[in-house]
């Protein structure tokens, strides 16, 4: 792994109304290093990733891109944006558009690349995830795991250098949750900077170079992978991984 | 304003003049709504019938009344129907009729969007444990219904309230045509009564629409 | 009842006139009110400071006052403050005025049905304001406003008829003056709704096809 910090957190803050979701969250990622943010529903996961994206404007503190302060101003924005992939839980494929003009919405307007290059670009990741018969399609003609995995595809073709998943398969059947996991461990394997929250444990343990734990806002322990699921440090990690054997005790069962 | 057109609102009985125009429009307007209500329930469940005829019946009734401008309905009523049929309808009358025929084909519409919205389990549910018809409809179906419609239901006697000031145009002796005896008594010491008289009447509507609207509002986003 | 044919024929070009000037005025009307709804949809959409409360003002005033009143207002009231404006104008602008918090309320439900996640991954993506809305918001907003606008449009055209109020020769008036003169009540009456039929049902049953096609055709993930 390269040494070079790629992206950097330092003290975030972040309150809605007199809500404290994040509490002083410092995190340094180096090129090429996969993060996994584990914790509870409600502990801040996806507003951590919404502030590094400046979709959410934090309440202090700071996120920097290859050295670059994510800001609020709107010229700067969208330009860090552009180094940073997100997405999202929900299928947010624009639903007007086919898949291969989803793909190339961005790059044609936002980065002002010629259209050949894109869609050569887009052939070539369509065809890496398996999509590519899929260009003409429709959002709506596709299945849930078809769309996550073109949603990754549109991060891609933007060339970003960190890429941000956000709860990707929640909302997916469980028979399609493999195929979007599948193509990013290929793109974990391949050296892109990636922070993933997930529920799915056994795949954390795979992807991940290093665990974040988060709860109340707060960090609450990091660590490699190996060590957090086999003995975690702290009583509130313990806790977490024990509920989630508990309910799968109980789902199995019913 | 030199001449202060305004005084002209405070002289004699000029106010209270203009808020029983109102109240003739508001009349109206009240009158067709209460008539619109019980029609437009019956005329909503007729155009739930499965029956074809009483589709086609219902349709043409439906559109018909609302692709027609409400002034042209007045116009047949007031104009055309008194000629056709010998009948000699007052101005007011003829308005009460049209509105309570609009209403009734607007209420409808709104009934029968209420009824079909209730899902079919709905139905099969009380079927299960054992309701009659009779009952399925008083106990599951109605007060379902009730939250949908009593908000469109206010809305529409706000509709109602604007578009009767339509009445003047056949004669009516209504808010505009006192505020226009009131100007045109006035025109030389007021020049400007025009202005304030007109503006006061576009208040009044507001106030009167207004809050009507404000809870039809409230009662939708409540009981969504 | 017998009609008068001879005299129907006889001012069928009167009709034709008065049926211009009606399409005329909705035409134009409905144009602005477009112009001005989609511009209060988007300070509304936006919550632009200041604009957005106006404009808040501007919708419930329009939606809560009739038309006719609104035309007396503007015809009458407002030479006395040196504002004279001919008679067509003010047609105009109170259709504006009334259709314009209309179309405001449907454009923006359209531009609310868009779903928050297609914003940010637009904004995630790099898009900026002005191509977020256009490439993202404004076609996913129109076909859910769409069956709404062509409401508006038939309720303007109908709205319309109340412009004889202020004297304009349309076809309410020309009625009217008819049945005023020579009492052939039952041929002016049929004239009018053939001529209101004319101009909405062919916009009524293309309003209708449009709202099924768009049901059927909805994007909807």
């Amino acid at each position: 792994m390269e040494n070079k910090i790629q992206l950097q957190v330092s003290n975030l803050k972040k309150q809605f109304g007199s809500e404290t979701v994040l509490d002083g969250i410092n995190l340094d990622i180096h090129k090429g290093e996969v993060v996994v943010v584990l914790g509870p529903s409600g502990c801040g996961k996806s507003t951590l990733l919404r502030c590094i994206n400046g979709l959410e404007t934090p309440t202090g503190g700071t996120v920097s891109v290859d050295g670059i302060e994510v800001t609020s101003s709107n010229k700067k924005i969208t330009q860090i944006r552009q180094k940073i992939g997100m997405v999202f839980q929900s299928y947010d494929l624009f639903p007007h558009k086919n898949i291969m003009d989803n793909i190339t919405l961005a790059p044609v307007k936002v980065q002002k690349r010629p259209r050949k290059e894109v869609e050569q670009d887009a052939e070539r990741l369509l065809k890496r995830v398996g999509l590519w018969e899929k260009r003409k399609a429709f959002p709506r003609e596709l299945s849930g795991g078809q769309k996550q995995r073109v949603a990754i595809v549109r991060a891609l073709c933007m060339k970003p250098e960190v890429m941000l998943f956000d709860e990707v398969t929640a909302a997916l059947d469980p028979e399609m949750v493999r195929e979007v996991l599948e193509v990013m461990l290929e793109l974990a394997d391949r050296g892109m900077t990636m922070i993933i929250v997930t529920h799915e444990m056994q795949f954390a343990r795979v992807v991940a170079d290093r665990i974040i734990f988060l709860e109340g806002g707060k960090i609450q322990e990091e660590s490699s992978p190996e060590e957090f699921f086999t003995n975690p440090k702290t009583q509130r990690a313990k806790d977490f991984l024990q509920t989630f054997t508990f309910e799968k005790r109980k789902t199995n069962n019913i | 304003m030199q001449d202060s057109g305004i005084s002209v609102l405070f002289m004699g009985s000029n106010f209270l003049r203009l808020l029983e125009g109102l109240w003739v429009t508001v009349r109206i307007s009240l009158i067709s709504v209460i008539l619109s209500i019980p029609l437009g329930i019956l005329f909503g469940m007729f155009m739930t019938l499965k029956n074809p005829f009483s589709k086609v019946i219902s349709r043409i009734y439906l559109e018909f009344i609302r692709i027609m401008p409400q002034l042209v309905l007045l116009f047949i009523a007031y104009f055309g129907v008194t000629r056709a049929f010998g009948w000699n309808l007052s101005a007011e009358l003829s308005a009460v009729i049209v509105f309570t025929l609009w209403g009734t084909a607007e209420m409808g519409d709104l009934v029968r969007g209420a009824l079909i919205s209730i899902p079919k389990h709905q139905y099969d549910s009380a079927e299960a444990l054992g309701m009659t018809k009779m009952q399925t409809f008083v106990y599951v179906v109605v007060p379902q219904t009730m939250r949908r419609l009593i908000p469109l239901t206010i809305n529409l006697t706000t509709r109602m309230i604007k578009t009767t000031s339509l009445v003047v145009l056949i004669g009516i002796t209504e808010v505009l045509k006192v505020g226009k005896q009131i100007i045109d008594a006035n025109r030389f010491d007021y020049p400007t009564a025009a202005l304030w008289v007109y503006g006061v009447v576009f208040l009044l509507y507001f106030l009167a629409c207004w809050p009507i609207s404000i809870l039809a509002k409230r009662l939708e986003k409540r009981w969504r | 009842m017998r009609l008068n044919l001879e005299f129907m024929a006889k001012y069928l070009p009167m009709y034709i006139d008065a049926a211009k000037l009606t399409v005329e005025i909705a035409f134009w009307g409905i144009v602005f009110s477009l112009i001005v709804g989609f511009l209060c949809a988007i300070v509304r959409y936006y919550r632009t400071p200041i604009l957005h409360r106006i404009v808040a003002v501007y919708i419930e005033i329009s939606r809560n006052t009739p038309l006719l009143v609104q035309l007396f207002f503007l015809y009458f009231g407002l030479p006395k403050i040196g504002i004279v404006l001919s008679t067509e104008a003010c047609a105009i602008i109170g259709i504006t005025f009334l259709g314009g918090s209309y179309m405001a309320e449907s454009i923006r439900s359209g531009f609310e049905a868009v779903d928050k996640v297609q914003v940010e991954s637009a904004q995630s993506l790099g898009l900026g304001r002005w191509l977020t809305m256009k490439e993202v918001v404004f076609p996913q907003a129109l076909a859910v406003s769409v069956p709404g606008i062509c409401a508006n449009v038939i309720f303007l055209i109908k709205e319309t008829s109340v412009v004889s109020g202020i004297a304009l020769a349309d076809l309410m008036y020309v009625t009217k003056d008819l049945i005023g003169l020579y009492y052939e009540t039952d041929e002016a009456l049929i004239m009018l709704v053939i001529f209101y039929l004319i101009i909405l049902l062919p916009i009524s049953v293309v309003a209708s096809i449009l709202e099924r096609r768009l049901r059927h055709a909805g994007f909807g993930n």
